[in-house]
């Protein structure tokens, strides 16, 4: 095990890191089955929960992860707090940092963020999002929803749908299904695809069309497109995305016949994906969200452990 | 089964680059093989025969205008879109190009539909329009591209205006290539042209106008191809009219930057010396230029810089154009001159007419990618222009089929002329 306190970026854990996560994610997903989902593992650690974006459904989920382990949670949403009042990122951590807090989960609308915070603590920094750049947490219970369906992630072909550019989720995807040895393959509007591509990925590739990139899929994780982007010419509107981008049943019926459909949520219902097929049985949205505790569980479980095991005379 | 034989013809091709006496077949608007000599054709007892006896004129694909404005909708009184193709027909065209910059702009299906339900109601020639780069073309905001593409449009354009916000150019190339469409640009820097009426130099200076640099063209083309070179996406420069521009072109093309232009023939013709008297006749927009600049349009016609002869056909009422030389709008009419101008550059042995057929058919259909035309081969549209290169004739105003008259070669001697257009086997005869 090569885990280090923080949990930043994909590109920072191996291959068995990430099997080592979803290993213990789906331990604790078994006391979310119990009637009494609770256990008393991080009893007595003070977990900080800095969002400077607003977010529901990431920080409800760190949230409950964080009362299953009966550890102690500070909710700081920060746009109606100091940010406000013009403290520096900087200052607003060494603050925290004298209430002596175990881990500080964090979301924030710069990329690179978590990675200046890790270096001003001594606590564990769990990325929740950072700019256009990870979503770690969000990749882990990817594939942790993936592998519960296909056993070998090495033979799948994955197609990413949407806003590569801006989208962390899609990085971290990218990051971790590539070294997990599937084939990718990306599709949207060239404005909104990376123009340089990925260095030192050979398994990423961009599709020429939609078909090319659904066809014989197993897994296709199609991204949120933000309403904005029509406004900085990236789109001409919503609903040329709706027409040329929208993962539509007949799209669908060109994939694997097991084929998996994820989406990192909140849904454009008939935007991103055709509205029918998220009521079909085809979708996993709402397995992610089951997934996305448990894995979150896991992190803490795991990163607060490695910073244990650092300090042994404790 | 309906069949049209065009016999006794020199067929000049550009796919093949040769002018040879053949005939060709064209059956049910699809050309079926050419033969050589009279009586390849016979064997058929198909009772909807027609012969055309070409001897003595050339037959070339049919002719492709690119860069037409037509006025409808909105501007009716300029020109509608059968008064266009009209003049197109005369013009020797079989296909025209109609840019967006009608009222409203051509930036949504439902203009793009009107337009092509139009041009199927003339019923004359083909009609491809060009969408609207930017929504209203304000520069502002993308247009509905694919929607755009879906409905028709083979390539956006904000022609007229050109689009000085380098971010909305950059994603609308890239937004475009999502779809495979061509962007074609109106290459000027504004704040450059600001409120100058034709080129500046001696002649502006002497007329006392502002003046147009040619830098404010060069500049912009620079710009262009550096974002089509970056983003790896499909440019096609809009009526080149400098020297500068034309090397900066012939640079790009070294380097393998997938950009191709097209110039028109009045900037191989006149230049800014026309609008001595202040004739507004001759105010166009890029402005004419100068000796030196014809020299080096000529000269990327002959070494394949430039790729299309187009006529930027821009019609203005001749309330319009009866005014100052400040307040009268930019553009002259172009369909029925541009072959003859053309045919200029025949006569001075710069062209051979398989090039002519390069410049104004090939090339224009691949740039568009409009498959199945462009050339004269077995399955292409059945399209041809035939053509007479020696008959003379003088550009009278009466033989002006648009409805506006705004020409500087009005009363002009021309050498060579169209005689039959050809859309899908229907002959028409152009004049
Ligand atoms: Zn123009």
């Amino acid at each position: 095990m090569s885990l280090k306190k923080d949990l930043i970026s994909i590109k920072d854990l191996t291959k068995s890191d990430i099997y080592s996560f979803i290993e213990t994610a789906k331990e604790f997903k078994k006391i979310s089955l119990k009637d009494i989902k609770k256990v008393p593992t991080l009893r007595g650690k003070t977990v900080i929960n800095l969002f400077y974006e607003p977010s529901t459904r990431t920080r409800s989920s760190f949230e409950i992860a964080q009362k299953r382990l009966s550890a102690d949670s500070l909710n700081i949403a920060i746009s109606q707090s100091s940010v406000t009042k013009g403290e520096t990122l900087k200052d607003t951590i060494l603050n925290l940092e004298s209430m002596k807090p175990d881990a500080f989960v964090i979301r924030h609308h710069e990329s690179g963020a978590p990675y200046f915070i890790s270096k001003i603590t001594k606590a564990s920094v769990i990325n929740a999002g950072d700019g256009i750049n990870e979503h770690p947490t969000q990749t882990l219970l990817d594939i942790m929803t993936v592998m519960e369906e296909k056993k070998d992630i090495s033979s799948l072909k994955v197609a990413i749908i949407g806003d590569i550019s801006h989208s962390r989720v899609a990085r971290s995807d990218i990051f971790g299904l590539s070294m997990l040895g599937a084939d990718i393959y990306i599709y949207g509007p060239y404005s909104l695809l990376p123009v340089t591509g990925f260095k030192d990925i050979p398994n990423v590739r961009i599709a020429k069309g939609f078909k090319e990139a659904v066809k014989n899929a197993d897994v296709i994780i199609m991204l949120r497109i933000q309403k904005e982007r029509a406004g900085y010419h990236f789109i001409p509107s919503i609903e040329e995305y709706r027409n040329f981008f929208k993962l539509t049943p007949e799209l669908l019926s060109l994939a694997s016949k097991g084929v998996m459909v994820l989406h990192p949520g909140p849904v454009n219902r008939d935007v991103e994906i055709s509205g029918s097929i998220i009521n079909r049985d085809k979708t996993f949205i709402f397995k992610q969200v089951e997934n996305g505790i448990a894995v979150r569980m896991a992190c803490l479980y795991m990163l607060l452990g490695v910073q244990k095991s650092l300090e042994p005379d404790i | 089964m309906k069949r049209l034989i065009i016999k006794n013809g020199i067929v000049a091709d550009p796919l093949s680059r040769t002018e040879v006496k053949r005939d060709i077949c064209i059956e049910d608007g699809i050309i079926r093989g050419a033969g050589n000599g009279t009586g390849d054709f016979k064997k058929s007892r198909s009772a909807d025969i027609k012969i055309i006896n070409a001897d003595g004129l050339y037959v070339l694909p049919g002719l492709i205008d690119m860069h037409v404005h037509l006025r409808e909708p909105g501007y009716e009184y300029k020109e509608t879109i059968k008064s266009g193709m009209e003049a197109a027909v005369s013009g020797g065209f079989t296909s025209i190009c109609c840019m967006p910059n009608t009222n409203p702009p051509n930036d949504s299906a439902s203009v793009n539909n009107y337009i092509i339900n139009k041009s199927k109601e003339a019923g004359l020639i083909n009609l491809f329009p060009i969408g609207a780069i930017s929504r209203g073309l304000k520069g502002e905001n993308l247009s509905d591209i694919g929607e755009l593409k879906e409905s028709g449009a083979v390539a956006i354009s904000d022609d007229g205006n050109p689009v000085s916000d380098t971010s909305l150019l950059a994603r609308a190339m890239l937004y475009a290539k999502t779809f495979g469409l061509p962007v074609i640009s109106h290459s000027e820097d504004l704040s450059l042209r600001g409120k100058g009426v034709m080129n500046e130099g001696f002649t502006s200076q002497a007329l006392g106008v502002a003046g147009i640099p040619s830098i404010a063209e060069e500049i912009a083309i620079e710009r262009d191809i550096g974002l089509a070179k970056y983003y790896g996406a499909k440019l096609h420069i809009a009526h080149v009219s400098t020297a500068g521009s034309v090397d900066v072109i012939r640079r790009a093309k070294k380097e393998g930057v997938d950009v191709t232009c097209e110039t028109c023939p009045h900037y191989f013709t006149l230049t800014e010396e026309s609008l001595l008297n202040y004739n507004t006749n001759a105010k166009i927009n890029p402005p004419l230029r100068t000796g030196r600049d014809i020299l080096a349009v000529k000269e990327g016609l002959v070494d394949r810089t430039i790729d299309v002869i187009a006529s930027d056909h821009a019609p203005h009422s001749e309330d319009e154009k009866d005014t100052t030389l400040d307040n009268a709008p930019f553009g002259i009419i172009g369909l029925q001159t541009l072959l003859p101008l053309t045919f200029k550059l025949y006569a001075e042995k710069r062209l051979f007419l398989h090039d002519i057929a390069r410049l104004v058919s090939q090339n224009p259909a691949r740039i568009l990618n409009l498959s199945g035309r462009g050339g004269i081969k077995e399955g292409y549209a059945g399209d041809i222009t035939i053509v007479d290169v020696r008959k003379k004739w003088k550009f009278s105003e009466n033989k002006i089929k648009s409805l506006s008259k705004n020409s500087p070669f009005i009363g002009m001697d021309f050498t060579g002329i169209a005689v039959y257009v050809i859309v899908s086997g229907n002959v028409i005869s152009a004049n």
